[in-house]
Parts: structure tokens; C-alpha cells; sequence
């Protein structure tokens, strides 16, 4: 259901929008003194109320998560939050950080006294410049006023917030690719166990939540954790509240759009984003971010055996609401809810071809399956493109990409391999005509 | 000679080196500093002052500079103009865009133009996909792309 919310954006189109007096003047800085009135345990059990599933792509419950840190240790904890924002088809954190970063400001604030956390760190890659700019501006406003330092807003619960850049590597997304980066060190994804709420920044608990999730926090503390909860038509899918949908590639009006969950692709495709360009036809959607599913429109949607799913059985995967179980229920993604949308003017293949170049550039080269797949599958899919391929070439990216899953220390290997194995699947006549015709193409274009 | 920082990027590194538990943090917004400072570059006197100053060693350091890609381990133009060309952006004619890049600049992408006023690289997705297409230029977005606006923008460029 569309319905759209400003608890983030309401800044976006304000002349300083991003300065602490705007944001105070539309109510800012209410939830954070809220919070600090209350105990550690209350502010996570409002936050688990609110329903909030991670931003950054996972879609793990930000209370559960925030639950997980120790509650007594002789370390120091941390809150790192992650602005690598690198997933192709994803512009939604630069928003916040560039037009509405008290936010964020204030939402680390919030987030650093629910884990017991005296510092955090906004880890921003390095190519967003006035995204930086505009927080560490945020961050001297809101020292100057005394919100941050030794007796923030007057209490006794010592914070400071510090932005740390990148510097170019989509693998810094990882979670713990980021800490090692954080840590002055290469940035290679680390195994998992340990996971960062015991061994994590430096050595110490930590929590690493991505920029939209923790912005949207201090929103929790003003209307209550139920009642934002509620807003979402997914509150029985335990995801709740309002976030941002992006949509980019083939449609008249690309952009961010801030609604309730419960929006559906074809509200983002055809209402927000104004129907595909040229008034042609969908060819194919990428719900959020590259390493999501391709799908096409006419997907039918068929979850069995769950009264939740009745209303959307039977429809096309275009009117389900966008939410993380509900798109992980018929074996696809949401991601970061921000779609790459696909007119039938454009030749999937090379769409294919595209990322997996992305993917063999990117992969970190730690994992044999990854590193190895990934270029394997790129020079098969080269072949294609030139017309050299084979059948069985085809059958064995699909072979390929399987046994990347689930063999690799960190999720890029699935981010990697669920697209190629999307694309065989459901784009396999387009590449066994470029098989059978050595190379020929309807369209050989990616262009409108 | 060996490198060393102006008086003003030394209180910056001192001001970076206070965020941190240790030094070995301040590793890579450093190495940014320094690269600035050097004509965006990492030379080898980089690596050995960056090692010295944060007690690493210049092999760590090293590791580091490979690794990621903004580090540029050999000289560079005065300008460096990055086109992306993932997915969203070539939906939009990211492809034109580089092309046009490339037939101006009388250079293939990452390389530098005769001139040595830009280097001319492709990048991987820059979060500007809902404007593509889109280049950066040094550190400034320029989005929702057009052939004459790449025009305007290299003119500049190449007079400045
Ligand atoms: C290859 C890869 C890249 C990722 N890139 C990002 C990213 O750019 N931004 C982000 O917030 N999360 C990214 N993630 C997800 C993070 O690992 C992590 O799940 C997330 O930051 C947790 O925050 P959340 O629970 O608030 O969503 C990436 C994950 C993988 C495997
Ligand atoms: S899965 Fe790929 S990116 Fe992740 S650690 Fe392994 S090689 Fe690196
Ligand atoms: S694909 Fe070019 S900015 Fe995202």
C-alpha cells in the first residue's frame, strides 16, 4: 500500500535543511533526551517494539541485534555504522547523510547508550565527500551545543561521534571487512565466529548498523516503538515502521521515496517512479541492489501453507509488499529496497555481463570458490557476448554459481552468485540465442 | 627527497590520530593526507613516512595502499575524472558518456591524457544511481550527464 512518510526526508527539500536549527525546528533532538531518561534495557525493548529491519541489507531486527551486546564488560563498546553504501542500484544513505544528517547524529547518540557505548564511528567510503562534510559539520553544531562531549544535554553519559573514510572497496560494505578497515588494515572480510557484539572494533564489543537504520531511531523515541511499528501493512512479518525505496534504471522519475512498508514494486515502478521510460514495456526488476534476484513480471507468487501470504497468492510478484520475509519466502531478496528496473528495450545478457564485471573486479580474493567463480563465470559470459560460447558453458555458470553458495567466509560469494544463477534461469532463451547465432542479439544494448 | 607534511596537515594528522585507540587506525585517513599533499599519489617516501609516523611497518602499510583502489600507486593528472559504469548507470548511457570521454580526451580509460591534466578511470557503482549517468571529477558529483554538459566540464578541465 502506498503511503508516504517525510520522518527522514521532511528536510530533503528545505534551504539548510541539514543544519542543526532546521532539524531542531522540526521537532529534532526530542528522541535522543527521551531515551537518555531512560534505562539501557528500555531502550532496546522500545526498539525492538519499532519492528526496524536492518537497511543495509540482511534485514536483521535492529533491537535483537543491539540485544546481543554484553551487558557488563571491562572493554569499551562500539557503534560503527556503515556508510560504504556500494551496492550497485543503492542511493539511499547519501540522502540522509548529505540532506538530513542530524539524524543520523542523533540516532548514533541513541544507539551508543542502548549498547553501552561511549563512542561512534560513521564509516563513510571515501568518494562521498559532502557527505562527510555534512556530518562532521553536524557532528562541531552538536558539540558546540553540548549534546556531545563529557555531559551530553547535561547528564552524565559521556559520547562522541567520529567519521572515518574509505577508500574505495565495495568489499568494505561487509561488516567485518569494515572493522578490519576501521582498524587501519586491509579490508578483508574476517570468519565468523566471533561475531562483532563480542570481538569486534579494536577487539572490543560492537554494533555495525547501516546509516538509514540508525537515522531513523530517534523517529522510535518521538512517536513510540509500537506505534511506528504499526505503520507498516508488514507488521505481521515483524517489519515494521517506514523507510526508503530507491529506484533507478528505466523509469521517468528515479529517486528516492520515503513510504510506509507495505509499498509494492509496482507502486515504486509505475506511481513513484512514473511508469517505465519511453512508455515501453517491463522487461525485469532487481528489487534491491544488485546481489538480489532479477525478476520478471509476470512471477506468480505461491507460499503455501502460510494465512500470511493468502492475500498476495496467486498475484504477480510486482503487487507483493516489499519486506524481508516476504520477498525471502519466494526465494528472493529485498536487499536495500532500492530497484534497478529493466524496459524491454534492453538486452539482459549484457545486464548479466555487467555485473558479473562488477562482481570478478570486487571479489577480495580470499575465498577460492569466490575469487575463482567469479572469473570463471565472467570469461564464460564473455564468450557469450563475443558468440563463442557453448550450451554447456550456460549449464556451467549455473554449476558454478552453486557451488559458490554457501562456500565462502562472508555473504559476496551468495551476493555474487545468486544474480548469475537469476539471470541462467530466467533469461536462458536470450542466452542461447546468443549461443546459437554466435553472438547475434535483438537489441545488443543496454541503453534506451 | 624524503616527504614530509605541511605545518597545517601535521596538526590534521595530529587531530585524526586523537580519534583513535591506536595508530594503526589512522592508517587510512593518513594515507589520504598524504596522498593529497603529494600530487595524489602514494610514492614510496609515502609509504615510509606514513610507517614511521603511525609505528607500522612499510610492508603494513604497503598492504594496505594495494588494496584499495583510490591509492594511486604511480602519478597521476591534475584532474581525475571517474565514470561510473555499473548497472543503473549504464541503463542511462554510461557507455556513450566514457566513449565521449575517451574521444575528447584523446586517452582510454586509466590512462592520462597527453596533456597530463586528467586521468580518466571507470568506477564501480558511486550511490547516484536515481541521476545517472554521472561522473566525479577530483571531489565533486556531477549527475543526470548530457554529451554537452561532459563537453563543459572537460573544457574546463583541460583550460584550468
Ligand atoms: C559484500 C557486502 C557488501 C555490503 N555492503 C553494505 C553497504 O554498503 N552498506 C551497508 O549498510 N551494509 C552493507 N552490507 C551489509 C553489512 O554486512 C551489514 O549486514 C549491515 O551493515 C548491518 O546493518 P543493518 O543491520 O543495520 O542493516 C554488505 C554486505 C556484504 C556481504
Ligand atoms: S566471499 Fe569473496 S569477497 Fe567474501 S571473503 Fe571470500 S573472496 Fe572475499
Ligand atoms: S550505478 Fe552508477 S552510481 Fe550507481
Amino acid at each position: 500500500m502506498l503511503q508516504r512518510t517525510t520522518y527522514l526526508s521532511h528536510s530533503y527539500n528545505k534551504p539548510n535543511g541539514w543544519s542543526l536549527s532546521a532539524y531542531e525546528a522540526a521537532g529534532g533532538y526530542r528522541g535522543v533526551r527521551r531515551a537518555l531518561s531512560m534505562t539501557r534495557e528500555q531502550v532496546i525493548d522500545e526498539v525492538k517494539k519499532a519492528k526496524i529491519r536492518g537497511r543495509g541489507g540482511a534485514g536483521f531486527d535492529c533491537g535483537t541485534k543491539w540485544s546481543f551486546m554484553p551487558k557488563e564488560s571491562r572493554k569499551p563498546h562500539y557503534l560503527v555504522i556503515n556508510a560504504d553504501e556500494g551496492e550497485p542500484g543503492t542511493f539511499k544513505d547519501r540522502t540522509i547523510m548529505e540532506l538530513n544528517p542530524h539524524a543520523l547524529i542523533e540516532g548514533c547518540m541513541i544507539g551508543c547508550y542502548g549498547i553501552g557505548a561511549h563512542a561512534a564511528y560513521i564509516y563513510v567510503r571515501d568518494e562521498l565527500h559532502l557527505s562527510k562534510e555534512r556530518l562532521w559539520a553536524a557532528i562541531k553544531e552538536a558539540r558546540a551545543k553540548g549534546y556531545l562531549g563529557k555531559t551530553p544535554f547535561g547528564g552524565g553519559y559521556e559520547l562522541d561521534i567520529y567519521v572515518h573514510t574509505g577508500a574505495g572497496a565495495y568489499i568494505c560494505g561487509e561488516e567485518t571487512a569494515l572493522l578490519n578497515s576501521l582498524e587501519g588494515k586491509r579490508g578483508e572480510p574476517r570468519l565468523k565466529p566471533p561475531f562483532p557484539a563480542q570481538y569486534g572494533a579494536f577487539g572490543c564489543p560492537t554494533t555495525v548498523n547501516n546509516v538509514e537504520t540508525i537515522a531513523i531511531v530517534p523517529t522510535v523515541f518521538d512517536v513510540g516503538g509500537d506505534a511506528f511499528a504499526k505503520l507498516s501493512t508488514l507488521y505481521p512479518f515483524n517489519d515494521g515502521g517506514a523507510r526508503l525505496f530507491g529506484v533507478s534504471g528505466h523509469v521517468k522519475r528515479p529517486g528516492v521515496y520515503e513510504c510506509a512498508v507495505g509499498l509494492t514494486l509496482r507502486e515504486l515502478i509505475y506511481d513513484l517512479g512514473g511508469g517505465i521510460l519511453g512508455d515501453r514495456k517491463l522487461m525485469a526488476v532487481i528489487p534491491g541492489g544488485s546481489s538480489c534476484p532479477v525478476h520478471l513480471p509476470d512471477e506468480i507468487v505461491n507460499v503455501p501453507n502460510d494465512p500470511r501470504f493468502e492475500p498476495y497468492n496467486g498475484k504477480s510478484i510486482l503487487d507483493l509488499p516489499l519486506g524481508v520475509d516476504t520477498f525471502r519466502n519466494v526465494g528472493s531478496m529485498l536487499g536495500t529496497c532500492c530497484a534497478i528496473v529493466m524496459s524491454d528495450a534492453v538486452d539482459p545478457v549484457l545486464a548479466m555481463h555487467n555485473l558479473i564485471r562488477f562482481y570478478r573486479h570486487e571479489s577480495c580474493g580470499q575465498c577460492t570458490p569466490c575469487r575463482e567463480g567469479c572469473g570463471w563465470i565472467e570469461r564464460i559470459v564473455n564468450k557469450v557476448v563475443a558468440g563463442t560460447a557453448t550450451r554447456e558453458e550456460l549449464d556451467q555458470v549455473h554449476d558454478i554459481a552453486s557451488d559458490i553458495m554457501g562456500n565462502t567466509i562472508c555473504a559476496f560469494g551468495e551476493g555474487a552468485a545468486q544474480p548469475m544463477l537469476a539471470f541462467v534461469k530466467r533469461f536462458r532463451k536470450q542466452l542461447e540465442d546468443y549461443v546459437d547465432t554466435g553472438g547475434k542479439s535483438q537489441t545488443h544494448r543496454l541503453e534506451l | 627527497m624524503a616527504f614530509a607534511l605541511s605545518a597545517e596537515r601535521e596538526r590534521e594528522l595530529e587531530d585524526i590520530l586523537a580519534r583513535y585507540p591506536n595508530k594503526m587506525a589512522a592508517c587510512i585517513p593518513v594515507l589520504h593526507l598524504c596522498q593529497e599533499q603529494n600530487q595524489n599519489w602514494v610514492s614510496p617516501d609515502v609509504i615510509d613516512f606514513v610507517a614511521r609516523k603511525l609505528d607500522l611497518s612499510a610492508a603494513h602499510v604497503k598492504g594496505v595502499v594495494t588494496f584499495y583502489t583510490l591509492f594511486n600507486q604511480k602519478p597521476v593528472g591534475k584532474h581525475q575524472v571517474w565514470v561510473c559504469r555499473t548497472l543503473s548507470c549504464a541503463l542511462r548511457g554510461s557507455d556513450r558518456i566514457l566513449a565521449h570521454c575517451e574521444k575528447k580526451l584523446g586517452c582510454h580509460a586509466g590512462e592520462t591524457s597527453k596533456d597530463g591534466k586528467v586521468t580518466l578511470r571507470t568506477a564501480e557503482c558511486l550511490a547516484s544511481c536515481g541521476t545517472a549517468p554521472m561522473m566525479q571529477v577530483d571531489k565533486q558529483y556531477y549527475e543526470n550527464l548530457t554529451i554537452e554538459e561532459v563537453d563543459r566540464i572537460l573544457d574546463r578541465l583541460t583550460r584550468s
